[in-house]
């Protein structure tokens, strides 16, 4: 593994777009081509070595490149988009997209991310150490086809619109989500491990929510059917087990009606 | 003096009968001209290539309400597809592309003269918007008429001359082109959570039958002598079985004869009829019923029609019939846009994924082939995809591809997953016809050019038409072996000459020449009872004024109207 590091020397005025800031670009590439790599601030192109100090190169693959951020990304949206491999950590916080239709590797951020991080996901790995804004593993705008595969894991907040479509994959959320969790989903897991805000599992025909804490205002759609011990994310506790969204088409398999599940925590 | 010469090239027009000969063609002044008219031209090497006159489109949605709905309603259908600028304008989209993109991608595919397909008349305004930001090519549209409420009062009480001078008001207000017809009665009846799925169901309230509609609007439309034929999309469209409505929906047009100044013989149109050519009674036992179809068609030739070829894409499906689309929804459960025209039309939206795992898919994929192989006259049966129904536009040089190969057949068949079943509910493994660069000239320039009514301007090669030229980079004596070679060269053009402009240059747009909105222009005796049902139903149930419904002259954009008189 090769270590590729960018340090912002310059903050952009408005956001820099940066979706070429992925292993992917910088597999096989020195520190001097890296540095030539387009990002868009506004309407504007320019070399990433107009924002960004860049030193190392990157790996023969991308699954043998390491990216570390440095400086204050707040400003910086899509790192890691589209990843196949390798691993990305930014020491601060992250714009928007970050890890945006990824289908592998590994991003870690140690700070806080704004909206539509882990968007239209299919493999790989997506770890936030503070909070996530709206969005979070999402369809983009659309797309009934959302998350297919991954896992993300924030330890702080999320915002409204969690793992809307999601298809496949776990969300794990260590504090608190805003309304509208797991919309339209079709199969994948979200755990809330705080509380939820409410409309969570609306229209929701396949797969399972943990709510850890409570659920502010529920809704009537999903019918309490019993309780359940199960393990999840590695410790073992009590459930309240309720299916839904009666509102909701449900396919059948083997003769049986399948439903999307939640589990309040007892 | 503005001279073009198109050196060399085998030409292939079907409006004179030309058939591959290596022949000059002149242009002067945005015209065909003889070649001993020239004086000084510049020339174009057209040497080991195929000439032919610009392409026409019969049946397209490019333009107006449902198309931007569609492209509203489906930003994903955009994403990571719309990265180049690419022409003067940013391009963007994939089954519902951007003005700008359609017009461009029409045009690299030898596209001069595109037909919307179907125009809501309140709509309209915004229907010409778009065409105004459409480059290159040519448009006209067409109002929906079989849903009307005019229509339906009229012709429930045999008004036909009522009904036509209804119709010349309407082509005028909306700076129309034909009689367009969805779904006959259905569609209104959808208004009342209902179908007309036969031609005998009769329509809530008005209580005339599709049938009755339909042979009204044929009566119509030859009482006036319109540039083009009734243009049906027929009921019961998408169902299995449903090909014994379709024939039925032929039927109409049995005693009626074209009566036109414009060249036109056939008095009906059925458009994108692979979607009603569908036997066996449920989705397990669909099947092809193209061969009965087509013999019907072919021992007709007052008919013609548009074959709607599935392409095998993620595309958006988008109609005037509202209960299909609702349909549809039930069957695919995607996202779904749906809406009332006041009085006249309705229009649903759905995207629609037609994939190669599906048997329904396949099997539609290959009714569409079956229709156009099975053709005998091609300049009765057009290519058409619906656009972008039965997949896009730009899919075209594949459809061509497919029909003149039986090795493209083949190779895209081994990716079905159902290829057994799809072989035993079709006649496509049976057929080895391959069509010949002379009959795709007919399916996709001069047939539709003569059904339409305008093989005087269009579609053809002939001196003193729009000198309309695509040049395609296909040696007849020496096809490609490879039949990929085939669809590059009809998807990217080696020239495009619109107006006697090179328009496109090795499948690249190097000018912009200036667009036209064609619509027709049909004098009529005045009529007193007309006018005054046009106020009333404006005073009692538009909601808007008449004087707002008309289209502005400004909002027309470079107009060449196309006169009728119907006075006599
Ligand atoms: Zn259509």
């Amino acid at each position: 593994m090769k270590t590729v590091t960018l340090t912002l020397a310059k903050s952009p005025e408005l956001y820099i777009e940066g979706q070429n800031i992925t292993p992917d670009q910088f597999a096989g590439k020195k520190a001097a081509e890296i540095a030539s790599l387009d990002v868009w601030e506004g309407k504007l192109k320019g070399p990433l070595g107009n924002y960004f100090t860049v030193e190392g190169d990157g790996g023969a693959t991308a699954g043998e490149t390491k990216i570390v951020l440095r400086g204050d990304c707040t400003r910086v949206k899509r790192i890691g988009q589209q990843m196949t491999a390798g691993e990305i950590v930014v020491e601060g916080n992250a714009d928007m997209y970050i890890g945006g239709w990824m289908k592998g590797g590994k991003i870690h951020v140690k700070g806080n991310v704004d909206s539509f991080c882990g968007i239209g996901m299919e493999g790989g790995e997506l770890i936030i150490d503070g909070d996530a804004g709206h969005h979070l593993g999402s369809s983009p705008r659309g797309e009934w086809r959302g998350m297919q595969g991954g896992l993300i894991r924030v330890a702080g907040n999320a915002g409204n619109d969690t793992a809307t479509f999601i298809n496949g994959g776990t969300i794990i959320i260590g504090g608190d989500a805003d309304i509208h969790i797991s919309t339209h989903g079709e199969g994948g897991t979200v755990i809330v491990k705080g509380d939820a805000k409410g409309r969570v599992g609306g229209q929701m025909v396949k797969g399972n929510i943990y709510v850890y804490g409570t659920i502010e205002n529920p809704l009537p759609g999903f019918k309490l059917v019993g309780e359940v011990e199960q393990e999840v994310d590695g410790e073992t506790a009590r459930f309240a087990h309720h299916i839904g969204d009666l509102g909701e088409r449900h396919p059948v398999s083997k003769g049986k009606t399948v439903y999307a599940n939640l589990y309040t925590r007892i | 003096m503005n001279e073009l010469i198109v050196k060399n090239g085998f030409v292939f027009d079907p409006l004179q009968g030309i058939k591959g000969d290596r022949m000059d063609i002149g242009i002067k002044d945005g015209k065909f001209v003889e070649t001993s008219a020239l004086g000084n031209p510049k020339v174009i090497d057209a040497a080991g290539k195929t000439v032919m006159a610009g392409g026409v489109d019969i049946h397209s949605h490019v333009v107006g309400p449902k198309v931007n709905v569609g492209r509203l309603f489906r930003p994903e259908d955009k994403l990571f597809k719309s990265p180049l600028k690419r022409g003067n304008r940013m391009e963007m989209g994939f089954s519902v592309p951007s003005t700008f993109k359609t017009g461009y991608d029409y045009a690299r595919m030898g596209y001069v003269f595109v037909n919307e397909a179907a125009m809501p008349p309140l709509h309209s305004p915004h229907v010409h918007e778009e065409i105004r930001d459409t480059p290159i090519i040519d448009n006209a549209a067409m109002p929906v008429f079989g849903n009307n409420w005019f229509t339906l009062e009229y012709l429930k009480n045999n008004e036909i001359e009522n009904n036509a001078a209804y119709t010349a008001w309407l082509l005028r207000a909306t700076r129309g082109f034909a009689i367009k017809v969805v779904n006959p009665g259905g569609t209104e009846a959808w208004g009342w959570g209902l179908n007309c799925e036969s031609i005998h169901d009769p329509v809530p309230y008005f209580d005339i039958t599709p049938a009755k509609i339909v042979t009204g609007l044929i009566e119509t439309n030859e009482h006036l002598g319109l540039p083009h034929s009734v243009h049906l999309h027929c009921n019961n469209l998408g169902n299995p079985g449903n090909y014994t409505d379709t024939l039925d929906s032929l039927k109409l047009a049995e005693g009626y004869t074209a009566k036109n100044n414009f060249g036109r013989e056939q008095v009906l149109h059925i458009t994108h009829i692979q979607f009603d050519s569908y036997g066996g009674d449920s989705w397990r036992t669909f099947e092809s019923k193209a061969e009965e179809i087509m013999d019907y068609v072919n021992a007709h030739d007052n008919i013609t029609v548009d074959i709607g070829q599935v392409t095998l894409d993620e595309t958006t499906t988008m109609t005037a019939d509202g209960p299909f689309e609702h349909s549809l929804r039930g069957l695919n459960n995607l996202k779904w846009a749906n809406t009332d025209v006041e009085l006249e039309t309705a229009a649903g939206v759905v995207p629609y994924v037609y994939s190669p795992n599906i048997r329904v898919c396949t099997i539609q994929w290959a009714v569409g082939l079956e229709l156009a192989l099975f053709a005998k006259d091609p300049m009765r049966t057009f290519i058409s995809t619906d656009h972008p129904n039965a997949g896009p536009f730009f899919r075209y040089p594949r459809v061509i591809k497919w029909l003149m190969s039986r090795e493209a057949r083949d190779t895209t068949m081994k990716t079905f997953k159902w290829l057994e079943r799809t072989i035993d509910a079709t006649s496509i493994d049976g057929i080895d016809r391959e069509l010949t660069l002379y009959e795709i000239a007919q399916m996709t320039r001069a047939g539709p050019a003569k059904a339409l009514g305008i093989s005087n301007t269009y579609g053809g090669l002939v001196p003193g038409m729009d000198a309309n030229v695509a040049i395609y980079a296909l040696n007849p004596e020496d096809m490609p072996s490879d039949p990929e070679m085939i669809e590059k060269a009809f998807s990217q053009c080696a020239y495009l000459i619109k107006d006697g402009v090179v328009a496109v240059q090795n499948g690249e747009v190097v000018a912009e020449p200036a667009k036209r909105t064609v619509w027709v222009d049909v004098k009529v005796p005045d009529n007193a009872q007309v006018q005054r049902d046009i106020y009333e139903h404006f005073l009692r149930h538009y909601s808007v004024g008449v004087e707002n419904y008309k289209l502005f002259d400004e909002h027309v954009h470079n107009p060449r109207a196309i006169e009728v008189d119907a006075t006599q």
